[in-house]
């Protein structure tokens, strides 16, 4: 029945155990051997390295996370290959710098590592962004600027992703603003009402075509001004 | 890394030996015999340079949910793809900060709600973590039944949807028909059909009733026949082949690249699972194995995902067969709360219940992340705390999210009609994407 032919991972794709956390205790587990090889590698460039359940944390200089991140990709001992996910986190004490994250992957050698990158706050938030060396960096990168505000230099097209492009409010995810929104109920809605829903192509969209030159005379005027509909 | 090949017997014309479709002859000649013709040259003047835009969403069928797609086009081909997403945020993550860890779970739920039990499950894997909590073994196994069910319940609408976007319709009133039983077993379980919010850190909100395994059972044994007729209605399918193969291909080297996860992943050869390579649940005590597609394109995503069903089965007959008896929670008056009738009759559970409910339950300073194979891919829940008993950041890693930002890289040069198809095969929840 089975005409689709099935393989099995697992032990047989590397030489290493299945990673399953038992037992792990709070601080102190082993470490990944990769923290290691990038302390050698780098230096002092690594602040420190952290192992939180298991989990290896390396706290690394904001300035050159980017040729660390590229070496950990490229290294044939190392061939971090995956990138899981990259976010930031702030803390409620407002002294705590905003800390960037990235979860990464070794598929060859089944290891996960966790880079940090801490940004003082009152300095403008910039990192180097590392779309160059994964592709799927693009959203996670532009879904961590809109909701923290934080720029990722050398990303192509670092827009909003998730809030529109409009939007005023600030950053959503960041412990300065409210849950609510910044604005006032009634105040949303008044913006929200006054959008055009037909005016959302974006200017960019619009001159890929040409479009828009092409645009009968009065719904090119009402375009233009971003017409208001009933409120 | 281990590949394979799809071996596709013909039971209608239309593939040959290497499951390419093949021309079907449509016209006879005087002696009886089908000849093949060529599509005549075009007449039409060339329109090179005229490009069209049109836009898809984010109210249209085909996008399962409020996806918007603007496509530029040149005559029926994609020259670009600009996908907005966004229209379904509600900041799950933003309320996480405000609610402690056990009221998480119930926005977990309508995440991707396809798969809510599963997400549940996850949640409360990352919260454990971070507590340093190990569950009972019974929970273990109820929690790998709930993911299984969970995963086969995702499958079903993405192949009963993805049947509806090519044009099929029989097999979706199939899958639909057998999700329900599994709604109802939920429902026996957990009280609840679709926001199911079943775990607790630390166990489960309830034991499943006396009789729920029958009912388990029955499904384990009648469910094969539903995905036998599925499997003979389309796989050999000429429509469905030729509508599907060599669509939106990604090498490995690319998926992995991007970041696709999940049954895309495996689609392109690639064996991560996160299931086998990052063991949870004890499921490397489980025999099941991972399907691999080769051509990475959306035939493959079916046959993997298609196989991955009757995988999935294996595991519940499996966890089914060793379910222990013994408690579902574990012994900890920190964070599960003490039976009604204790908290009501003795001082110490009094107060116990007190806490986990007005201030809740408190991890130590520290931070988790906890990966899952979800039905859609490596879906991660990071959370960081701070000692309080709401968390700092909760951070979903969204598998469909990743996945559907490859979307402009597969459907650049294929037909518009293709399109749908290749968003159908990404299997995205909207849901999950906006959070």
């Amino acid at each position: 029945m089975n005409r689709f032919e099935v393989v099995r991972t697992g032990a047989s794709s590397t030489e290493s155990e299945p990673v399953t956390q038992k037992n792990v205790s709070h601080r102190g587990a082993a470490a990944n051997p990769s923290a290691k090889a990038m302390q050698d590698k780098f230096g002092a460039a690594i602040k420190r390295i952290e192992v939180i359940w298991g989990e290896t944390v390396a706290y690394v200089d904001p300035a050159s996370v980017e040729q660390m991140i590229r070496w950990l990709h490229d290294d044939p001992s190392q061939r971090y290959d995956f990138l899981s996910d990259v976010t930031a986190v702030e803390y409620r004490d407002s002294e705590v710098p905003i800390e960037v994250v990235w979860h990464l992957r070794s598929l060859p050698y089944r290891r996960f590592l966790r880079i940090k990158a801490q940004l003082p706050k009152g300095k403008p938030l910039e990192i180097a962004s590392v779309y160059d060396i994964y592709k799927s960096a693009d959203w996670l990168e532009r879904e961590c600027y809109d909701m923290f505000g934080i720029r990722f230099t050398g990303h192509p097209d670092l827009r909003r992703l998730l809030m529109w492009e409009s939007y005023k409010e600030g950053y959503p995810l960041r412990k300065d603003f409210p849950l609510r929104g910044r604005f006032s109920r009634s105040e949303q809605l008044r913006q929200a009402l006054a959008q055009n829903p037909e005016a959302r192509y974006s200017m960019e969209e619009l001159t890929i075509a040409d479009a828009f030159a092409e645009l009968p005379t009065d719904m090119r005027e009402r375009l233009s001004k971003g017409e208001r509909t009933g409120e | 890394m281990a590949r394979r090949t799809v071996e596709v017997e013909l039971s209608t014309s239309g593939l040959d030996a290497q499951g390419r479709p093949q021309r079907v002859p449509l016209v006879t000649n005087d002696g009886g015999t089908a000849v093949a013709i060529d599509p005549p040259p075009s007449v039409e003047p060339d329109l090179e340079g005229e490009h069209m835009l049109i836009n898809i969403g984010p109210q249209h069928p085909a996008t399962h949910g409020v996806l918007r797609l603007v496509l530029e086009l040149d005559g029926e081909t994609v020259v670009r793809c600009i996908p907005h997403i966004g229209y379904l945020h509600c900041g799950f993550e933003k309320i996480g900060e405000y609610r402690q860890y056990n009221q998480i779970v119930c926005w977990t739920d309508r995440e991707d709600y396809l798969n809510s039990i599963g997400n549940n499950v996850a949640f409360a894997l990352g919260a454990e973590r971070l507590f340093g909590i190990e569950i009972t073994e019974r929970c273990k196994v109820l929690r790998v039944i709930a993911s299984e069910l969970s995963r086969i319940m995702s499958h079903l609408v993405w192949l009963g949807t993805f049947c509806i976007d090519i044009g099929a319709f029989t097999p979706f009133l199939w899958a639909f028909q057998r999700r329900e039983e599994i709604y109802r077993l939920l429902e026996k379980w957990v009280g609840a059909r679709l926001t199911t919010s079943a775990t607790r850190v630390g166990g489960m909100a309830a034991d499943i009733p006396s009789g729920w395994m029958d009912g388990l059972r029955q499904f384990i044994r009648t469910f094969p026949h539903t995905l036998d007729e599925i499997d003979r209605v389309l796989t050999r399918n000429a429509i469905w082949v030729g509508r599907t193969v060599g669509l939106g291909v990604m090498t490995p080297d690319e998926a992995i690249n991007w970041g696709l996860s999940g049954p895309m992943l495996r689609a392109s050869g690639v064996d991560y699972d996160v299931r086998k390579d990052f063991p949870y649940l004890d499921y490397e005590t489980y025999d099941f194995e991972v399907p691999v597609g080769t051509n990475g394109d959306v035939y493959d995503r079916y046959l993997v995902r298609f196989e991955e069903l009757r995988q999935s089965l294996r595991i519940l007959q499996q966890a089914a067969d060793r379910l222990p008896e013994g408690p579902v929670n574990i012994d900890d008056p920190r964070v599960i709360l003490p039976p009604k009738s204790k908290a009501t009759s003795e001082m110490e559970s009094m107060i116990h219940h007190f806490k986990n409910v007005m201030e809740g339950p408190r991890p130590p300073i520290g931070e988790s992340y906890v990966a899952v194979e979800s039905p859609k891919g490596e879906k991660g829940y990071y959370m960081v705390s701070d000692g309080t008993s709401k968390p700092v950041r909760w951070r979903i890693r969204p598998p469909s999210f990743v996945n559907l930002a490859a979307i402009p890289k597969m459907v650049e040069g294929h037909l518009l009609s293709d399109v749908i198809a290749i968003n159908a095969s990404i299997d995205i929840v909207m849901g999950e994407i906006d959070r």
